[in-house]
C-alpha cells in the first residue's frame, strides 16, 4: 500500500518535471533593434545577444538584454548612447515581460505561421511602459520563431534628448524583435 | 489519515516544484545575458586630460581633428587684453588604427614644432570574470622643432632638433563621476641648454576629472618635474592647469586656465615659463572634432 502511494507520488513528480521541460523554449541570441530616421541622422542599433524564454503552455514571454550589447555603426554614437542617453552603468539591462493574448490561436504542434497579439511591460532606463503589438509566430517542428515591431518614444523612458541634438533623433523609435526559440534541453 | 498526509505531501511537492520552476525561470533568464567581464569605458571625455595625454584612445577608424589654443598670460593686463592679443596654436590629427592603437601628428607655433606619436592601450580596466583595476597605456612620441638656427655659421645638426617622449599613462575610473591618472614621463632631448645637464628629463603627471553632469566635467592636471639640483641651472616652473570639458555630440570643448603656453610634452612639461603666483595664467581651449570612417 505504502509503496503504491510512494510510486504514484514519484510518477506525479516526474510528470510535472517532464511537462515543464516541454513548456519552455529559450534563445540566447535574440535580435532586438531600434531605429531612428531623421534627415540629419540615421540611428540603427542592433543587439544580437538578447535572452528570452517562451512558455507555450501559459503564453508567457520574457526578454532580457544588456544595453551595452547594442552595437552601432559609429563607436562614438555607441559611447554617447551608453554614457549620456541610456546611462548603461545605472541601468545595465532592459527587459520585456509579457504574454501572448490569444494563445489558443497558435497550434504549437502544427507547422505554420500564426499572427497574434502580444502585450506586456517594457522596462527601459528605470521606467515601465505597457506595450501591445502584433507578432508573427512561425512553428517549424521543435523550432519556434517569433517577430514583432512596435514604436516607442525616448520620453516614455525618461531618456532626455538635449535641444542641441533633437533634430538628430526621431520622435518615434521603431523597435523590432526577432527570436528563434529552441526547446530547453533537460 | 496516512493517505491524507501523503496526498498533502505530494501536493506540497507539486506546488514547490512549480514555484521553484518560476524562480529558476528568472535565474535562467538572467543567466542568458549576464556578461562575465564588464570593461570600463569613457574614463575621460577626450584623448587629453588638459595638456597631457589621457588613457582615452580614438576607437578603430575614428579620426580626431584637434585645434588647441593658448592665449597670453593674464598678467599682461588691459593693454594686452589680458593675454587675448597673443596666441599659441596647435593643430593635430589623432587616428585610431584599432581600438587599442592610436597614432597622431601635430604642429605647434612654439618653435614651429612638428610632433608625431603612437599611444597603445596595454591594460583595460575591467570588473567581473577578469579584474583589472586600471587602464594603462604607453605613449611614445617625437617632436622636432623647425625654427631656424640662430647662428647659421655654426655646425648645426638636424638631430639636435629632435626630442623623444616616453610616457606610461595609468588611470582608474573610480566611479561614474571621478577618474584619476598618473603619467610618469621621460623626455629625452638630443640637445639641452647646459652642458652639465642630462639629456633625460623625468617628470610625473597627475591628472583627474570630476563629472559635473552627463556632458560637463571639471579637469585638473599637474606635472611635477624631477630634477637633481645642479649649480647654475634655473629650472622652469611646473605646469598646472584647471579646466572644464564640455561634450556636445561630435565635439569636445576643453576650456582651461594654465601657466603653460605650449601644447606638446616638451613644451609644457619642461618649458613652461610662467607661474600661477605671478599671474602668468593663460586662458586656453582645445577643440576636438571626431570623424568616423567605418566601412559599411
Amino acid at each position: 500500500m505504502k509503496s503504491k502511494i510512494l510510486m504514484s507520488i514519484i510518477v506525479i513528480i516526474f510528470s510535472i518535471v517532464k511537462l515543464q521541460a516541454q513548456d519552455k523554449y529559450i534563445t540566447r541570441t535574440g535580435h532586438v533593434r531600434f531605429y531612428s530616421d531623421t534627415p540629419m541622422e540615421k540611428i540603427d542599433a542592433n543587439n544580437n545577444e538578447a535572452g528570452s524564454i517562451l512558455n507555450i503552455v501559459t503564453g508567457d514571454i520574457n526578454v532580457v538584454l544588456l544595453n551595452k550589447s547594442f552595437k552601432f555603426d559609429r563607436a562614438l554614437m555607441e559611447e554617447h548612447f551608453n554614457e549620456n542617453y541610456m546611462e548603461s552603468s545605472k541601468y545595465p539591462k532592459s527587459s520585456f515581460k509579457g504574454k501572448i493574448s490569444d494563445l489558443k490561436s497558435i497550434d504549437f504542434k502544427k507547422n505554420g505561421k500564426y499572427t497574434v497579439k502580444i502585450e506586456g511591460t517594457l522596462s527601459v532606463h528605470g521606467k515601465d511602459k505597457q506595450v501591445t503589438s502584433d507578432a508573427t509566430f512561425e512553428v517549424d517542428g521543435t523550432k519556434i520563431s517569433a517577430s514583432t515591431k512596435f514604436t516607442v518614444t525616448p520620453e516614455d523612458f525618461n531618456i532626455a534628448i538635449p535641444s542641441l541634438v533633437k533634430d538628430k533623433i526621431a520622435k518615434m523609435l521603431e523597435v523590432t524583435a526577432d527570436m528563434k526559440y529552441e526547446p530547453t534541453k533537460k | 489519515m496516512k493517505y491524507g498526509l501523503l496526498t498533502f505531501i505530494a501536493l506540497c511537492l507539486m506546488m514547490s516544484k512549480i514555484s521553484f520552476a518560476q524562480d529558476a525561470d528568472s535565474l535562467l533568464l538572467n543567466s542568458l545575458v549576464d556578461e562575465p567581464t564588464t570593461y570600463s569605458s569613457a574614463t575621460f571625455k577626450s584623448t587629453r586630460v588638459i595638456n597631457g595625454q589621457s588613457v582615452q584612445n580614438m576607437k578603430a577608424n575614428q579620426l580626431d581633428f584637434r585645434i588647441e589654443h593658448r592665449f597670453g598670460p593674464l598678467s599682461g593686463g588691459a593693454y594686452q587684453l589680458w593675454g587675448l592679443d597673443q596666441s599659441n596654436v596647435f593643430f593635430g590629427l589623432d587616428y585610431g588604427i584599432t581600438d587599442r592603437i592610436e597614432v597622431g601628428v601635430g604642429r605647434s607655433t612654439y618653435e614651429k614644432t612638428y610632433n608625431g606619436f603612437t599611444k597603445i592601450i596595454i591594460l583595460q580596466q575591467s570588473k567581473g570574470k577578469k579584474n583589472m583595476p586600471v587602464t594603462m597605456s604607453a605613449y611614445i612620441g617625437t617632436d622636432i622643432f623647425t625654427l631656424q638656427w640662430p647662428d647659421p655659421t655654426q655646425t648645426n645638426y638636424f638631430s639636435s632638433r629632435v626630442t623623444y617622449i616616453y610616457q606610461l599613462l595609468v588611470a582608474r575610473k573610480f566611479n561614474e563621476s571621478f577618474s584619476f591618472q598618473i603619467s610618469p614621463t621621460v623626455i629625452h632631448e638630443n640637445m639641452v641648454q647646459y652642458a652639465i645637464q642630462s639629456n633625460d628629463h623625468f617628470s610625473v603627471g597627475l591628472g583627474g576629472r570630476y563629472k559635473l553632469s552627463k556632458r560637463v566635467s571639471f579637469n585638473a592636471e599637474y606635472f611635477y618635474q624631477i630634477h637633481t639640483n645642479l649649480p647654475g641651472i634655473t629650472y622652469n616652473p611646473n605646469s598646472l592647469s584647471v579646466g572644464f570639458d564640455i561634450e556636445t555630440g561630435g565635439h569636445v570643448f576643453q576650456l582651461m586656465f594654465t601657466n603653460s603656453q605650449n601644447m606638446f610634452e616638451r613644451g609644457f612639461i619642461n618649458e613652461t615659463t610662467g607661474t600661477w603666483q605671478n599671474k602668468n595664467i593663460s586662458f586656453g581651449f582645445n577643440i576636438s572634432r571626431v570623424f568616423s570612417f567605418t566601412k559599411k
